[in-house]
């Protein structure tokens, strides 16, 4: 069946409703026609990742949409930009670079996004309801949005999320439709010790070993609901889209088409599932090397915060301080709904004081903030340590907050390997 | 020599020649590809320094980023693109980049589906890619390398 339009989605794009909303109609039903899609689904929210300023080509794009007199036709959030918009020198552009960046924040807010900058909007208030149709971009966000909270996406690219957005539409495929988010293969955590779950930086292991063996499929998790905090999700699914194409997880007992691994499969799981894979230790002690990419121990810096930090774990970053210095450039990436919070209680004066330099509105892998410097990126975060060897030069070294910590206090690498024995 | 012929089918229509470039693992844009000048800049991949300019661009399977679009378009409006894809699915996140080229009235490639074992058995040669509007497309083989 080829893609039909409504009549009134038929006026969109034929430019009734003027040439902005026409353009974005014509992108959206574009992608649907590739995609194989019968119809449009009118969505209730996006989120944007096209924000981030890429080059001339993507800003003439959004001021094209602006010219053009469009705006957003539902509730809509921004990812992170390039720039720290309370401190844009942060960043190490050439000033017509940082100019055009600019630009382009400016273009995305005048189409009528929300000026909220953060690769965590779930933690910004952007939480839209289990079985909401929805257009998000940013992988971790795609995610976030499909598993823990159970609203219906794909994986919208930059371009394609603000056209829907516009459009208020989005292609009926994939994500969007129920028969394609049961679960086809199972994680059985069953035989991990519960001591190892019970560490936050176990989680973006598993989410770099679903990521490289669910491929696209959508995935069920047994065996680690107990320990699944709201954070620990965010990381897995930060790193599982980082390390593979994953958009959508179940973990059984915690999210919210998963209350069984029967619903999780929509059905009986000997008959649905394609693959059982059995993750034991030693399955996750590699799944942990691949994180790293360097042998060596100098470092150069370390980074925490991909996603941003929610408050709770701005928290967590100024408890295990404890009033010490970082002797090594810390960079802590979160978003301005985070430190309005941390203000509010008293507590953006302890990271100030501890030497640490907040990365707001963009954060270190999308834009050059890190110093120069061979040795490597310590992080306690999959997608950082998949991304920084590409896109900062630095080799990837991965630890856990704990680590991160005691390596930037002391200034010299300090892992505690226990964990992984 | 070989005078080879391949079927596929297109996705964005058009037609482009260019040197093979076959990617061996999957790939992000965004984080793989430099924006600026189309090499591949992730140490962890099998063709790590090539630039992907004026190639015919075969990807067997893409990951990760929703920022691929980005990097694309960039690489088309600035004269550096891949003369064609060859995609071993339907990626929309990727393809999205022509679609929006061509709304910018930027001459954007042309890309076609190709299952990836087909994919695996392209020559490493100069191919032509020939993308109709409407379903069919074609991969002639020019010549070997």
């Amino acid at each position: 069946m080829a893609l039909e339009l409504s009549p009134e989605e038929r006026d969109l794009a034929a430019g009734r409703r003027g040439e902005g909303v026409a353009t974005a109609a014509r992108i959206v039903a574009e992608a649907a026609r590739l995609l194989g899609a019968e119809r449009l689904v009118p969505i209730v929210s996006a989120h944007i990742d096209g924000c981030l300023y890429h080059g001339p080509a993507g800003l003439r794009f959004a001021e094209t949409l602006v010219e053009r007199g469009a705006r957003v036709s539902v509730p809509t959030t921004l990812n992170v930009g390039a720039l720290n918009l309370g401190r844009p020198d942060q960043a190490r552009l050439s000033a017509a670079a940082r100019a055009e960046a600019f630009r382009q924040t400016r273009a995305y807010e005048a189409l009528g996004c929300r000026a909220t900058w953060t690769c965590s909007p779930y933690q910004a208030g952007h939480r839209p309801a289990k079985g909401a149709q929805v257009a998000w971009g940013e992988s971790n966000a795609v995610a976030f949005c499909n598993s823990v909270l159970g609203a219906r996406t794909n994986r919208y690219g930059d371009l394609l999320d603000i056209a829907c957005a516009i459009a208020g539409r989005a292609p009926e495929t994939g994500l969007h439709k129920t028969e394609n988010r049961r679960a086809r293969a199972l994680f059985d955590l069953s035989g991990v010790s519960d001591r190892l779950k019970s560490e936050d930086a176990f989680w973006p292991v598993l989410g770099a070993l679903l990521g490289a063996r669910a491929g696209e499929r959508p995935a069920a998790i047994a065996g680690v609901a107990a320990a699944a905090t709201e954070d620990r999700l965010k990381a897995l699914g930060a790193a599982a889209a980082s390390f593979g194409s994953v958009a959508l997880f179940h973990v059984v007992g915690a999210t919210p088409e998963a209350a069984s691994l029967e619903e999780a499969c929509g059905g009986a799981p000997e008959d649905l599932l394609e693959e059982r894979i059995v993750v034991d230790a030693a399955m996750l002690r590699a799944a942990r090397d691949q994180l790293s990419t360097t042998a060596e121990d100098r470092v150069s810096a370390v980074a925490i915060g991909s996603p941003h930090l929610s408050l709770a774990e701005a928290e967590a970053l100024i408890e295990a301080l404890d009033g010490r210095r970082v002797a090594l450039p810390f960079y802590a990436n979160t978003g301005r709904h985070v430190v309005a919070a941390l203000e509010a209680r008293g507590r953006l004066a302890a990271l100030g004081a501890a030497g640490v330099t907040l990365v707001v509105d963009t954060c270190i892998v999308v834009t050059p903030i890190l110093p120069p410097g061979d040795g490597a990126l310590l992080t306690n975060s999959g997608k950082f340590a998949h991304y920084a060897p590409g896109n900062t030069g630095h080799a990837a070294l991965y630890g856990s907050l704990r680590d991160c910590v005691e390596t930037a206090v002391a200034g010299r690498l300090v892992r505690d390997e226990g964990l992984w024995a | 020599m070989s005078a080879g012929r391949i079927s596929a089918t297109s996705l964005v229509h058009g037609e482009g020649e260019g040197l093979l470039l076959r990617l061996d693992a999957p790939i992000s844009f965004w984080g793989g590809v430099d924006p600026a000048t189309g090499r591949i800049q992730s140490p962890r991949h099998p063709q790590y320094g090539e630039t992907i300019g004026g190639r015919v661009l075969a990807i067997p399977r893409l990951i990760g980023s929703s920022s691929s679009s980005a990097v694309l378009l960039e690489l088309i409006a600035a004269g550096r693109g891949p003369a064609a894809l060859i995609l071993g699915g339907v990626d929309a996140i990727l393809l999205i980049a022509p679609v929006v080229g061509r709304e910018l009235g930027l001459a954007a490639p042309p890309a076609v589906d190709l299952a990836p074992e087909a994919i695996a058995r392209l020559p490493e040669a100069r191919l032509r890619v020939v993308a109709q509007r409407e379903g069919a497309a074609e991969i002639r083989v020019l010549g070997e390398r």
